[in-house]
């Protein structure tokens, strides 16, 4: 679950990584496992800390998918997008999720529960369509075992 | 010596995607309630995907197999005496015994499966550090030979002769050198950097610790795909085994030669696993990628000499420099010496891990191995080396893998993964696709990728709406010379690929 954002625990972070600018990715990273999104504040923070301009450190941030800048759901549901995963069926995956969510990938649905997200290619190739939930990796997930896998989540 | 029953529960991301771990919960758990003196050991996969999660039982030396195991056939197998090799309906036999991993011709990954791979006394029982203290014993030079000799060439797509780009970064001076390790395994339908970090990551350490002795380098990066989350864990375990062990760190077992690796995570980027988008990422940078040259080996990492291995590359060394570069030769065809870790994918009936000399065909793979679809419905396209791969059709299965025949038919081998769909894909869809991930993944250095993508996912979109469709396919024709030609690296220039392949094999799709 994600923490509050405390700046003092953010300084410390960033001074896990030596403040070094060439860890700037690596300090994002960790940003979005403590806190699940890199907020205007902690570009602030992070820019300062380490020596780089807020338009650094945006930059680094808006390239890379993971480095989200709204806070997402209590869950967050990727679903495989990949080759692979559209061989096995995601696109209909994908359909029913967004269905019933009442969302389109990359959005949050408004009782804050669950953030659907693409990703592309979880290394689950053999047993596709793969889905994330959180932290989980699932295998040959149809939209049955989708529903039941939330319900295990919830 | 304990005499508990040993039991074998993989613990890979593939097998826990479909319930190893709470396999592993309900054995333990019944055989506490039976009081059964059993230690369940999470061993890696042998990259049998279709029959994980595949559980082994040792009885009297030998492992006996059943599978796929979900959790709910748990008690059932237990009462059916599956601690004693007790006869099941998932009874699969002795996995030495089983054709599908029989048949294989394993190198780089032959101890993924049969080890704890967090166990360091496994590794070094079965030939693990063998490679380097070869390599320790002969001398930099010799390393460098035998790898030449072996014919290894770069796993990760490109397919350049490592050999030769070791030697190039042992011949650069420089006071500070570099190894990193491109585990940004980004291309669907490819899984076999994970399975080898996952199920024997000490080999890995091993190869990049060759490869620092090698070429004088001193700091190893292993650069992470974030999408990965229990690779991260047993190789950061498996560093920190190697390091308490004193196989890593200052003057390592006593040669004199110093080496660390830290490992650094992606942040859910493709285009990072180009390598030199990967460079600028573990600099701290957005993955933009580089003009080249400057070559890595000659400016890498912070401008320094710097080798650049995918990472069944490097775990393939190990055992080059343990057994000899000629035995390693041996293997594969022409120019494509030694095996590769096909990965069969998307709609499969088995699918799974094969490593395989080169020169057996796709339609051995697909058909002998895979069992043909997963629908049970006709083979129709095959799309090998990842998104920027060709898409091959039936008349096209009977090719060699080998680099060099499938560059002659329009594709590549890549990364070894193969992705098969049945008569129900759409292939405009696939070509659409593969420019709507060229648009979303591009860094944006180069125009033509930027832009170019977006363009020709609206191109398509007007064929397929049949939109002055001469005048638009002419259009996505240019589009695609110009992608080629003007993309500094292979997410541009190798877009066009399957789409090319789609249009060519596949008009019908187009023509609705």
């Amino acid at each position: 679950m994600a923490s509050k954002y405390d700046s003092a625990i953010a300084t410390e972070i960033i001074n896990n990584f030596g403040a070094k600018p060439e860890m700037l990715v690596q300090i994002l990273v960790a940003f979005i496992e403590r806190y699940s999104y890199v907020s205007e504040e902690a570009i602030r923070q992070i820019a300062k800390e380490v020596n780089l301009s807020r338009a650094d450190v945006h930059g680094v941030v808006s390239f890379y998918h993971d480095f989200r800048t709204e806070p997402p759901g209590k869950h967050v549901v990727r679903i495989c997008q990949a080759e692979s995963c559209q061989a096995m069926g995601s696109r209909e995956l994908t359909s029913h999720a967004e269905k019933k969510f009442g969302v389109n990938l990359n959005q949050t649905t408004e009782d804050g529960e669950v953030t659907l997200e693409p990703v592309y290619c979880l290394g689950n190739c053999a047993c596709s369509p793969a889905v994330m939930i959180d932290q989980q990796v699932y295998g040959r997930v149809d939209p049955k075992k989708f529903d039941a896998l939330l319900e295990k989540h919830r | 010596m304990s005499d508990a029953i040993k039991v074998y529960v993989p613990q890979e991301t593939a097998a826990v995607s479909l319930g190893a771990d709470e396999v592993a919960a309900r054995i333990g758990a019944a055989a506490k309630k039976d009081k059964a003196d059993v230690e369940i050991i999470r061993n890696g996969s042998w990259g049998i995907t279709w029959l994980e999660p595949m559980v082994e039982v040792s009885i009297d030396g030998q492992r006996i197999a059943y599978g796929p195991v979900d959790p709910d056939s748990v008690d059932g197998l237990i009462a059916a005496g599956f601690l004693k090799g007790g006869d099941h309906v998932l009874k699969l036999g002795p996995t030495a015994e089983i054709d599908w991993l029989k048949n294989q011709d394993r190198w780089t990954f032959r101890r993924c499966g049969l080890i704890d791979p967090l166990s360091f006394d496994e590794y070094q029982a079965n030939g693990g550090f063998a490679g380097l203290r070869k390599a320790f014993e002969a001398g930099a030079k010799h390393v460098l030979e035998q790898l030449k000799v072996s014919g290894l060439r770069g796993r990760g797509g490109a397919g350049f002769p490592t050999g030769i780009k070791w030697q190039t970064v042992a011949d650069t001076v420089g006071e500070q050198k570099y190894i990193a390790c491109n585990a940004d395994e980004g291309d669907s339908g490819t899984y076999s950097d994970r399975i080898l970090m996952e199920s024997d990551p000490l080999t890995l350490i091993e190869g990049m610790l060759v490869a620092g002795f090698a070429v004088g380098a001193s700091k190893g990066y292993i650069y992470l795909r974030s999408e990965y989350p229990l690779t991260r864990q047993i190789l950061n375990k498996a560093l920190d085994i190697a390091r308490n062990n004193g196989w890593l760190g200052e003057n390592i077992q006593g040669s004199g030669f110093d080496f660390e690796i830290d490992v650094h995570l992606g942040a859910g980027s493709y285009v990072c696993g180009e390598e030199t988008a990967m460079l600028e990422s573990l600099e701290g940078k957005a993955g933009i990628i580089r003009y080249k040259p400057p070559l890595p080996a000659i400016e890498g990492l912070f401008g320094k000499p710097t080798v650049v291995n995918n990472v069944v590359t490097l775990g393939s060394v190990p055992d080059i420099i343990a057994l000899g570069g000629d035995v390693y030769a041996a293997h594969g065809v022409g120019r494509s010496k030694g095996t590769l870790a096909f990965q069969l994918a998307g709609n499969i009936k088995r699918g799974g891990l094969i490593e395989k000399a080169f020169g057996v065909t796709l339609r051995d793979l697909i058909e002998d191995w895979g069992g043909g679809t997963a629908s049970g419905r006709e083979v129709r396209a095959v799309q090998i080396g990842g998104p920027l791969g060709s898409y091959f059709p039936q008349q096209l299965l009977d090719t060699p893998l080998d680099y060099e025949a499938f560059i002659k038919a329009g594709g590549m081998i890549g990364h070894g993964g193969i992705v098969v769909f049945d008569d129900t894909v759409d292939m405009s869809d696939q070509a659409r696709f593969a420019m709507e991930f060229c648009a979303i993944e591009s860094c944006g250095k180069c125009t033509p990728c930027r832009i170019g993508s977006v363009r020709g996912v609206e191109v398509i979109d007007r064929i397929v709406g049949n939109e002055k469709r001469e005048y638009n396919l002419n259009l996505l024709n240019d589009l695609c010379d110009t992608m080629i030609d003007g993309s500094l690296c292979a997410m541009g220039g190798l877009t066009p690929i399957p789409v090319r392949a789609a249009l060519e094999y596949f008009p019908e799709d187009f023509n609705k």
